[in-house]
């Protein structure tokens, strides 16, 4: 099995400068984080706002630097405050935001949303790109017509689609998903869920899933890391985690979560009749 | 008599393309010290039907109703000052984003003592104290301190809180929450929730919850309506509503929940549903 991704004691810092009346000081965001994924395998890292997991989610994607550590992709040592950002490198991590309406451009035709990830990291034809692009609408289930219409004719669901085309585009082998469908309906939560699922089958994809939703992670995730607080407070594999949370905030958070089964509604009914 | 009593309601909005119906013929009550959930996805008129009735619908709104009764009057007919002397007081209500409904100009003890003074016409000290009972009440921790601080000093869910202290600051009679916890963490959603139901119980109050949230439904409601598109599509207690949903719409929703996935894939609302039409429904 290969080993996609791996960090090493990752640790940001934030400085953050003084005002007027306050001296300058230092945000731990992520203090000393190690994980790993391997290839076709997801990895859900659950917290909740504040946790540092959307920072831990933007040093993988190589958008910000840590600040010590080291981190792994496809075997090979990144360090972009270093040594910059190769194009092989951006092709090979890719990203989907939690909101599709902030994350397209509103005046970008949807083909070349598509088309734009070959344009700046390949030096394929128009021609070519424009039959990458076509095919990709099928495979996230859009059609062809689709290709010349604007960001805002589609719903949010379908806007998620895209984004997940657009990340698609360059064959990456890593795909970090910050709160995919934390946005959507229940229904349409489930079609994206599928079509994640569908495409890590036929691509092999490896998925870092960030998320603070619970049961999207129970279904969705080989391994889960719990952060608290810039901090990996619980990591193990799904059925571990779920199973015997060892630390207590995990257990908090489990039991904050609602319960959606018919015994805990008969036991929550029982109870407020008894008081 | 039911507290809200409200018989096929339609909201329809006028738009370039003609009017858009949100609400189409919504039948709908709650008794007093009653917990009903409605719920639906986004367009499905679930917040729009609570909006006319607290009256804040825009301009192109149009509201037609047989009926609307809040406690035995008929809020059809009220002037809007006289609607507005019990929008507030005896009906109230909470949003979403609990930062972007506060004022950011004016402290959280300023605007839980404007409602006093509007609706109780209470004396400045009378106020105070009644403001620091209430934050006391809805669990902020040094109350007097937190009186002159300003929504973007305070936690989410200290806003929060500090709307809910606002809404039942006249001791309403009904307490309509339009997805209160949807933009908050799960602990911090736990808490609240826990502080919503136990403040219905403690004064009676009656309390709507809209929410897209099946868990939120699962912990909260006596009674449950389910919304599709401006119809209601299933009325049901709680209980029979999970343990047997009878339109294919709810049915649907139940089985989208991640937690119920049978093998692999999660099936999808488009999968059961074939025909949304209201004619399946039981009303």
């Amino acid at each position: 099995m290969t080993r996609v991704v791996e960090g090493k004691n990752i640790v940001r810092d934030y400085h953050v400068g003084g005002g007027l009346f306050t001296g300058p000081r230092t945000v731990h965001a992520v203090k000393d984080v190690s994980f790993n994924v391997d290839k076709g395998k997801t990895l859900a890292i659950v917290g909740e706002s504040g946790s540092g997991k959307s920072t831990l989610a933007r040093i993988i994607t190589l958008i910000d630097p840590a600040t010590a550590g080291e981190l792994f992709i496809d075997g090979k040592k990144v360090d972009i405050a270093k040594s910059g950002l190769s194009k092989e490198m951006r092709r090979k991590v890719q990203i989907v935001f939690q909101n599709p309406y902030g994350s397209l451009n509103p005046r970008q035709k949807i083909g070349d949303v598509l088309g734009e990830p070959l344009l700046i990291n390949t030096d394929k034809p128009a021609a070519e790109r424009r039959d990458l692009a076509m095919k990709m609408l099928k495979k996230v289930g859009l059609g062809h017509e689709h290709y010349n219409r604007y960001p805002h004719m589609f719903s949010g669901g379908q806007r998620q689609r895209i984004a997940i085309a657009r990340a698609l585009m360059v064959n990456p082998s890593l795909l970090v998903l910050d709160e995919p469908v934390s946005a959507l309906d229940l229904s349409v939560q489930a079609q994206v869920l599928n079509l994640l699922a569908d495409l890590q089958d036929e691509f092999q994809l490896t998925y870092v899933f960030i998320s603070h939703d619970l049961s999207v992670v129970r279904y969705i995730a080989d391994d889960v890391m719990v952060m608290y607080l810039g901090e990996a407070v619980e990591y193990g594999s799904r059925d571990e985690v779920f199973a015997d949370p060892k630390h207590s905030y995990t257990r908090t958070l489990f039991a904050a979560t609602p319960r959606a089964d018919v015994a805990s509604i008969k036991a929550r009914l029982a109870k407020k009749k008894a008081a | 008599m039911s507290l809200l009593e409200i018989k096929n309601l339609t909201v329809s909005f006028d738009t370039a393309a003609g009017p858009f119906m949100a609400v189409q013929g919504i039948d709908l009550s709650i008794e007093p010290r009653e917990v009903l959930a409605i719920v639906g996805e986004s367009g499905s008129g679930k917040s729009v039907s609570m909006l006319a009735v607290m009256g804040l619908l825009p301009n192109t709104a149009t509201v037609k109703a047989d009926r609307m009764a809040f406690d035995g009057i008929d809020l059809l007919k009220l002037s809007p000052s006289e609607r507005r002397k019990i929008v507030g007081k005896d009906i109230s209500m909470i949003f979403q984003e609990p930062i972007a409904s506060l004022n950011p100009c004016f402290t959280a003890g300023f605007q839980i003592e404007e409602v006093l003074r509007f609706h109780m016409g209470m004396d400045r000290a009378q106020r105070r104290a009644r403001a620091i009972e209430l934050m006391k009440l809805v669990g902020i921790a040094d109350p007097e301190l937190r009186l002159g601080s300003f929504p973007h000093q305070m936690s989410g869910g200290q806003c929060q809180r500090i709307m809910i202290a606002i809404a039942i600051a006249c001791n309403p009679k009904l307490l309509i929450a339009d997805e209160p916890t949807t933009a908050l963490d799960v602990t911090i959603q736990k808490q609240i929730l826990d502080l919503l139901v136990s403040l219905q119980a403690k004064y009676g109050m009656g309390l709507i919850m809209i929410t897209h949230n099946m868990g939120v439904v699962a912990e909260t409601a006596d009674r449950v309506i389910v919304q599709y598109k401006g119809r209601k599509m299933e009325e049901a207690d709680v209980l029979s509503l999970f343990q047997s949903p009878k339109s294919n719409y709810t049915r649907a929703l139940l089985s989208a929940l991640p937690e119920n996935a049978v093998g692999d894939r999660l099936p999808t609302v488009s999968d059961m549903l074939f025909e949304p039409a209201p004619s399946g429904a039981s009303a």
